[in-house]
């Protein structure tokens, strides 16, 4: 492996002042909207729904922070923030769009800041595109996120999920929680890629951020596709493989590590769910809290006692506010923490890909191994029995295979050497990101707090003026 | 719940903490200041209480200076049941019919925190032995919580008795005080609940069918019958909601558990530093259970339970008025006797003393149950002040706590490593 790619050559120009400007950024963004029916001329008939108002707003609090932190530990001079997903078109063949914006100062890139318009399923294409060219030579590539058929379909049936955000209604807000997701996990792979020393100066990936072209549409992504059953069959080959293929591991580095992420993943597994737990549990304290809130407001309405029944009111409200705390707890659990945790096990299990792939060039070295011993005996076999046009072919195929068996062994090389350095980096990065993780979620919880003891501190005096 | 460690044979990590949960004693240091600071004459208190399998006995004490006791100070022990009793005994002296009689203290119910430990029994397999122990302890905590909860209730039921001046007086209390034997009061057995069953059945009948029969010409009573009835249905229904917030509130603060247990395990899994860094989080995560398990408790003791007695307390009241149309009814059934009396010409003078006396008690009940409904409004009002402010400054203590929390394990953890 040469090492040329490793180390593409940066300018120096510092672009992450201007990354930090959050107005500016938000300014960039509005003429961008202006402009954007001549971007996508074609899709200017469609109607355009914002998702949702709260959106922009969710992103700013949620996932600027954790650009920003990450930004000052890059390598890569490459932020890419994605913003303002937008549902184009009505009914099933409805999708959603996302703006895509790359702020650089690499050199394979013609300017420094640019945006595009990107759907879902271009992402899922660049995944696959980076993970033919790459897994093969053990190179982790980062997990782009699950296709949802019931997500999707419920957001492509909801005709106007503006109107029903701004209701408070609750699908409207579900709806909303599946976009900024999606929203935050692809913003999370496009910058993995570009953090990679060799993916980021992908063609395709420069392709995707830079093209003002619509790509071209990636069909084999589709679940329901040909292609989709096609690529379920070879899932289903491999995951046979993989279970009656046992490799006797020669290299005890692999044997260890291997061992440590399957340990890792049932460490996480179980995290994740309790995770999870604890986000549900809050979202239902917050509807309890609701319910709770409402029935103070009732006994308020049948106090007689004045003061009182106007602290019962004012407790009412301030339930309401607490409710609305909890919803935000919940969703600091649910999206620092959660998604993180998944986050992980999605990396996870792109690294027990490159395991399987690596099992997969052994067995090929292997069995070209095997068959070099088998013409081996052929020749030898032509020998004693004297044919001399036999020992030539064998002779030939023997040249043929050893060839094969010096290629398959470096392969092998090759592929555990590559692992092991992408290891090396990914251990590196999963701890700062875990640590960073730990860090905002209590950051996120103690600002929760505080604004739970101003509402009390407010309710107070309420309390106290009952006479 | 502590028999219930002992029954669940399959808990294999009951064992150990055997011989302290046989028995749970509450140990009390002075007597709570409800008793208004006035009168000293009759103090009572709930000295110690012990739950034993199914029942639970309170050591009533008494300090007194009234002539109508034989000692100053005397102690006594009490189930349930006699409680009850004693309440009973209130509500059918006519005499009090125009009071406000304190509700009788809740049965003892360790219901919810058993079938706690089974459920807890039951998923063992899914925990660690950690989480095991953990949220065992948790239920214990919770337990102790409930036990000196009923404990605190059937205290204020006496003292409320004892700072009264007219129940004070009463014979009855006198005996439940000083008799050193039991009091017959046999644990309610089947037929015995089927009794109270029907009593209840015929108070809320008779609320109904007087209700709509008698006619109420006072509109004082007319307004506090609407109220109290409305009032109730809406503190019952705030009662039920808040008592849903708050043990989802318990079951946040238990998911801390798993997550600090993961996060633990997850370290013995990293090098050092990073070990050092997550065992450090998981810890952080432990401590913030805790402080969210005492705001639950909080809001149940402060916000709950002020709404839950307050919730009987306006029960007893409207069966104050259900006595009252009770004697209003007597009453209009002693004119028409008298009536009849009249056109008869027969027994005039008796039917004229029944009626005069119906009328004088109607007239009699009527002035007191006034007086005892405005005194509950008050009563009310002052209470409900009180715990709000309690509950207000509870909840910023914590909140306050949890920050702090949240702060200190920020600073120490951005220092790691």
């Amino acid at each position: 492996m040469s090492e040329g790619p490793d180390t593409p050559p940066f300018s120096t120009v510092d672009i992450n002042n201007d990354n930090r400007d959050e107005e500016d950024l938000f300014a960039s963004a509005v003429q961008e909207v202006s402009l954007d029916p001549e971007v996508n001329g074609a899709q200017e008939s469609l109607e355009k729904v914002t998702i949702s108002d709260a959106v922009p707003s969710i992103t700013t609090t949620l996932s600027s922070p954790i650009m920003e932190e990450i930004a000052t530990e890059r390598t890569n001079n490459i932020i890419i923030t994605i913003t303002e997903p937008q549902k184009i078109g009505e009914g099933m063949s409805s999708y959603v769009a996302y703006r895509v914006l790359t702020k650089t100062n690499m050199p394979i890139f013609s300017r420094h800041e640019f945006a595009v318009w990107r759907r879902f399923s271009d992402f899922l294409g660049l995944h696959e595109k980076l993970t033919e060219k790459y897994l093969r030579s053990g190179r982790i590539i980062p997990p782009a996120p699950e296709k949802s058929i019931v997500g999707t379909t419920k957001l492509k049936m909801t005709s106007t999920p503006s109107t029903e955000s701004a209701n408070g209604s609750n699908s409207g807000n579900v709806q909303s929680q599946f976009v900024e997701r999606r929203r935050a996990a692809l913003e999370r792979f496009l910058n993995r890629v570009g953090q990679h020393p060799v993916l980021c100066i992908d063609p395709d990936f420069r392709e995707f951020l830079e093209s003002d072209t619509e790509l071209p549409k990636a069909t084999s992504t589709s679940a329901l596709s040909g292609a989709g059953v096609l690529r379920l069959f070879n899932k289903v080959g491999e995951t046979v493989n993989k279970i009656t293929y046992r490799m006797d591991e020669s290299d005890p580095w692999f044997e260890e590590r291997s061992t440590r992420i399957e340990a890792l993943e049932t460490c996480l597994r179980r995290l994740a769910g309790a995770c999870e737990g604890l986000a549900h549990e809050r979202r239902e304290l917050a509807a309890r809290t609701h319910d709770a809130a409402r029935a103070c407001a009732a006994l308020s309405g049948a106090d007689p006692h004045a003061p009182l029944s106007r602290a019962l009111s004012h407790t009412a409200d301030l339930h309401e506010k607490i409710e609305q705390l909890r919803m935000e707890q919940s969703n600091t659990d649910f999206f620092v923490l959660t998604e993180h945790i998944k986050d992980y096990l999605g990396l996870i299990s792109a690294i027990k890909d490159v395991f399987h792939e690596r099992v997969k060039v052994f067995q090929n070295w292997q069995h070209a191994q095997m068959q070099l011993t088998k013409r081996r005996e052929n020749k030898a076999k032509a020998e004693l029995a004297n044919r001399p046009e036999k020992i030539e072919q064998a002779s030939n195929e023997i040249i043929d295979w050893e060839a094969k068996v010096e290629r398959g062994q470096q392969e092998f090389d090759t592929i555990s050497r590559v692992i092991k350095k992408e290891l090396e980096r990914w251990d590196e990065v999963r701890l700062t990101e875990l640590r960073a993780t730990i860090l905002r979620y209590l950051e996120e919880h103690m600002k929760h707090q505080a604004q739970s003891i101003r509402y009390w501190d407010a309710f107070l005096p309420e309390a106290r003026a009952i006479k | 719940m502590m028999d219930c460690v002992e029954e669940s044979n399959h808990d294999p990590l009951s064992a150990p903490s055997q011989p302290a949960s046989l028995e749970t004693k509450v140990e009390k240091k002075k007597p709570s200041e409800n008793v208004s600071l006035a009168d000293n004459s009759l103090l009572v208190d709930i000295s110690d209480a012990l739950s034993e399998k199914e029942k639970v006995k309170f050591t009533v004490h008494t300090k007194t200076t009234l002539p109508e006791f034989q000692k100053q100070e005397f102690v006594v022990v009490r189930q349930h049941e006699e409680f009850v009793w004693l309440h009973d005994r209130y509500e059918e002296n006519e005499q009090y019919a125009g009071y406000i009689i304190p509700p009788a203290p809740p049965r003892p119910d360790f219901d919810a925190s058993r079938e706690k430990l089974q459920r807890l029994g039951e998923g063992e397999g899914a925990l660690t032995r950690e989480e095991f122990l953990k949220m065992k302890e948790e239920l214990e905590d919770e337990y102790l919580a409930t036990f000196k909860k009923t404990v605190a209730m059937h205290e204020v039921f006496l003292q409320r008795l004892a700072a009264h001046p007219v129940f004070r007086n009463d014979s009855h209390l006198r005996v439940f005080l000083e008799y050193e034997q039991d009091l017959c009061a046999k644990p309610r057995g089947k037929m015995d609940l089927i009794g109270g069953l029907m009593r209840s059945m015929t108070t809320t009948t008779d609320e109904i069918y007087l209700g709509a029969t008698v006619r109420d010409v006072n509109d004082f009573f007319e307004q506090e019958t609407s109220f109290l009835q409305e009032y109730y249905s809406h503190l019952k229904d705030a009662v039920a909601k808040v008592d849903r917030m708050t043990s989802k509130h318990k079951e946040v603060a238990d998911a801390h558990i798993k997550l600090s247990s993961c996060i633990t395990q997850l370290a013995t899994r990293e090098q050092p530093p990073t070990e050092r860094f997550l065992t450090r989080a998981a810890d952080t995560f432990d401590k913030c259970r805790k402080i969210e398990g005492r705001m639950a408790s909080d809001q149940d003791l402060k916000l709950a339970d002020t709404l839950r007695y307050y919730m009987r307390d306006a029960h007893a009241a409207k069966a104050v008025l259900v006595r009252r149309l009770r004697c209003l009814a007597a009453y209009e059934a002693a004119n028409r006797n008298l009536e009849k009396a009249r056109a008869k010409n027969k027994d005039v003078h008796a039917a004229e003393q029944q009626q005069a006396e119906a009328c004088a008690r109607f007239e009699q009940l009527s002035a007191r149950a006034r007086e005892e409904l405005l005194d509950f409004r008050q009563r009310r009002v002052a209470a409900f002040r009180k715990s709000l402010i309690d509950l207000a400054e509870l909840e910023i203590k914590h909140a306050r706590a949890q920050q702090e929390l949240f702060r200190k394990s920020l600073q120490v953890l951005k220092e790691c490593q």
